[in-house]
């Protein structure tokens, strides 16, 4: 992979802003480490999607998000949940398929909500969340509640008609909808520049929609960014498209033998967390500090675990409850 | 009583609703300056204004999902789509998102959000105008799938629609809007999932829903010249589907025709059907006799078009086999 064409951030962020959000990053890597080797010891079923590298997009992005802003995140949406603001209790035990899950059960890594919060979920389908998190801004916009709605997508989703769609709809409403692409250069087994044509950027600039492209292995650079571009939205600005250059350190999947991929193609899984102890450090903060945090996340994920393999499976007796809001007469 | 075309009825329930309740909004092709295609949002526009009846760009799949992401969001969105062929480009919106999100998200949230599609053909509007797809919809758990054949119907389930916590696709028949029926004066709510009978009768039983159910009306004119009552059960709601009004006139009359304008074979027939063979079976003096479109495409030309859509007398060779 080549490296990004950087436009990195020199704007000062608050030191202890940035270990908050350093602190969330690791988290989301130590979760994901955690799920990969849940996942090998069969603990964890199904498919599992990891954002390794990517994280400091998940949790720069949020910083600048609230409860009232909503997000419509990917298949590889472990990062944006737990950015959000997930329960780590509640977030294990849906992957591990316990009736103390988000979901009960019944979504797994693909489908991680909490509405509560504004996560409207991890999606399944390519592209899908784009669209759902049009009609969300659409609604913020309606009901004036001051929020906005965040779409992330990869650059997998760059070839989806609703993506091309939404961005019309957005810019024709002027909608408060911040799109964000974590172009990690991979479309599943393909490399993305066989599969599309155009640049984000360039794309979004056709609608009218401004945008602009940052290195997304920066904390620094996209934490400022957001802040800026989402004050702007919140302010009436209309939608935004925020790329993000960043890596997939992992397979698609976990378990994907990645024979598409050669050895000189993988990068380094340190590399954006490196980065943003390294700004921390530089920002004045001592490692005692940086370590701390670090040594905070670790000891939540065990936790996390363990209440979950304590916590009962899901509940087979009310396995088809939840399908209509009421009673209906086939479904319970 | 008053007359009402069943265009006016839908109408009068989109005003109603959105002036009860403020989350309600439209969205569509077409629906807010020119009144949509039919003319069933003709005025919202000017008493709503922009931001509550939204005219949308050809964009079906983005539509129809905007309604999803937007009733995951505090608003009761009803989305219209033109014509019930165009749904094929919202089926990840319906399918995928709206039908599944209460549940693969444990119940902690409800998709309030209604599709309005017209579906039907009779007009020559050709094989990507003019298909019933319902039984598509009615497969897929978290969905309801309702038809109104009369206009106090097509008010009161859009009002219900609209209310309903679920995602509700409110299929209305093309060749029905114009038809202007006796309706009450107040018009009330008509519950999802509750069948009426249209006509009694004591000897044979027809289940249909939406235009046919005019059909099986002319037909059972037909038949009562020869002394044979006939009795129409009208489903209003396909899922979920009034499983007990059926049997209650399969106990009373032991013979069943199921009539749909949808192609039969695989249809909502066959669901009624295999259902009534399971627990109607001892009530069952005749074999069960479905009359659906046969297994083509809808034709454009006229009479093309009348080899495929079931006619009165479709109806009446079926209710005469019955009663053999």
């Amino acid at each position: 992979m080549s490296k990004p064409a950087t436009s990195r951030s020199d704007a000062a962020i608050d030191p202890d802003r940035l270990l908050a959000l350093h602190g969330t990053m690791v988290l989301i890597r130590k979760v994901e480490e955690r799920l990969s080797q849940l996942f090998a010891d069969g603990e964890v079923p199904g498919f599992i999607h990891l954002s390794i590298g990517q994280e400091a997009i998940a949790a720069g992005v949020n910083s600048g998000l609230s409860d009232i802003d909503t997000v419509a995140s990917t298949h590889r949406g472990h990062g944006h949940a737990l950015a959000k603001g997930v329960p780590l209790d509640r977030f294990f035990a849906e992957i591990m398929g316990r009736d103390t899950g988000l979901c009960r059960g019944r979504g797994g890594s693909m489908h991680v909500a909490d509405t509560s919060i504004g996560m409207l979920g991890a999606n399944g389908i390519v592209g899908a969340g784009i669209p759902l998190a049009m009609g969300s801004a659409l609604a913020h916009q309606t009901r004036k509640t001051g929020g906005i709605a965040v779409a992330f997508f990869g650059d997998g989703a760059l070839a989806e008609g609703v993506l091309h769609e939404t961005l019309n709809m957005a810019s024709l409403w002027s909608l408060p909808l911040l799109f964000v692409c974590e172009n990690n250069g991979w479309s599943e087994f393909s490399p993305t520049d066989r599969q599309f044509r155009a640049n984000i950027v360039e794309l979004a600039s056709v609608f009218g929609i401004e945008g602009r492209t940052v290195d997304g292995d920066d904390l620094v650079a996209v934490t400022a960014a957001t802040q800026e571009i989402v004050a702007a939205i919140r302010h009436g600005g209309g939608p935004y498209v925020l790329e993000a250059k960043t890596n997939r350190v992992r397979g698609h999947y976990e378990g994907d033998a990645q024979t598409y991929r050669t050895d000189g193609d993988r990068p380094d899984a340190a590399d954006p967390i490196a980065r943003s102890r390294a700004a921390l450090l530089a920002a004045g903060l001592t490692e005692e500090a940086v370590a701390a945090t670090e040594s905070e996340a670790v000891v939540a994920v065990e936790t996390a675990v363990e209440a979950a393999r304590a916590a009962p499976p899901a509940d087979v007796s009310a396995a088809r409850n939840g399908v209509y809001t009421d009673a209906v007469r086939g479904a319970a | 009583m008053a007359e009402m075309r069943i265009g006016k009825a839908l109408n009068q329930a989109l005003i109603d609703a959105m002036a009860e309740d403020e989350t309600v909004i439209l969205l569509g092709e077409d629906v807010a300056e020119a009144g949509g295609p039919f003319g069933v949002t003709r005025g919202l526009l000017e008493k709503f204004g922009p931001l509550r009846v939204r005219d949308t760009p050809i964009s079906e799949a983005s539509i129809a999902s905007a309604g999803v992401g937007a009733a995951l969001t505090g608003l009761k969105p009803v989305v219209e789509i033109m014509f019930m062929d165009f749904t094929t480009l919202a089926m990840d919106a319906l399918v995928n998102q709206a039908a599944k999100a209460r549940f693969m998200f444990g119940g902690q949230v409800s998709v309030p959000l209604v599709l309005r599609t017209p579906h039907g053909g009779g007009l020559s509007a050709g094989p990507q105008h003019s298909q019933c797809l319902e039984a598509w919809f009615a497969h897929i758990p978290g969905l309801k799938v309702v038809c109104p054949s009369c206009a106090a119907d097509a008010y009161g389930l859009l009002r219900s629609a609209i209310a309903d916590p679920d995602p509700v696709v409110f299929v209305e028949n093309k060749a029905l809007y114009a038809r202007k029926d006796e309706v009450p004066d107040t018009l009330t709510a008509v519950p999802i999932g509750v069948a009426r009978v249209a006509r009694p009768g004591r000897d044979v039983t027809v289940v249909s829903y939406g235009a046919m159910v005019a059909v099986a009306e002319t037909a059972a004119q037909e038949l009562a010249e020869t002394g044979i009552e006939v009795e129409i059960v009208d489903l209003r709601t396909i899922q979920p589907w009034d499983e007990g009004a059926v049997l209650t006139s399969l106990e009373k009359t032991h013979r069943l025709v199921i009539l749909h304008e949808a192609v039969e074979a695989f249809g909502v027939g066959a669901e009624i059907a295999a259902r009534m063979a399971d627990i109607g079976f001892d009530e069952l003096d005749a074999p069960i006799v479905r009359v659906g479109a046969p297994f083509m495409p809808v034709p454009f030309a006229t009479g093309l078009e009348a080899v495929y859509r079931p006619d009165a007398q479709r109806v009446v060779a079926a209710l005469r086999k019955v009663m053999e």
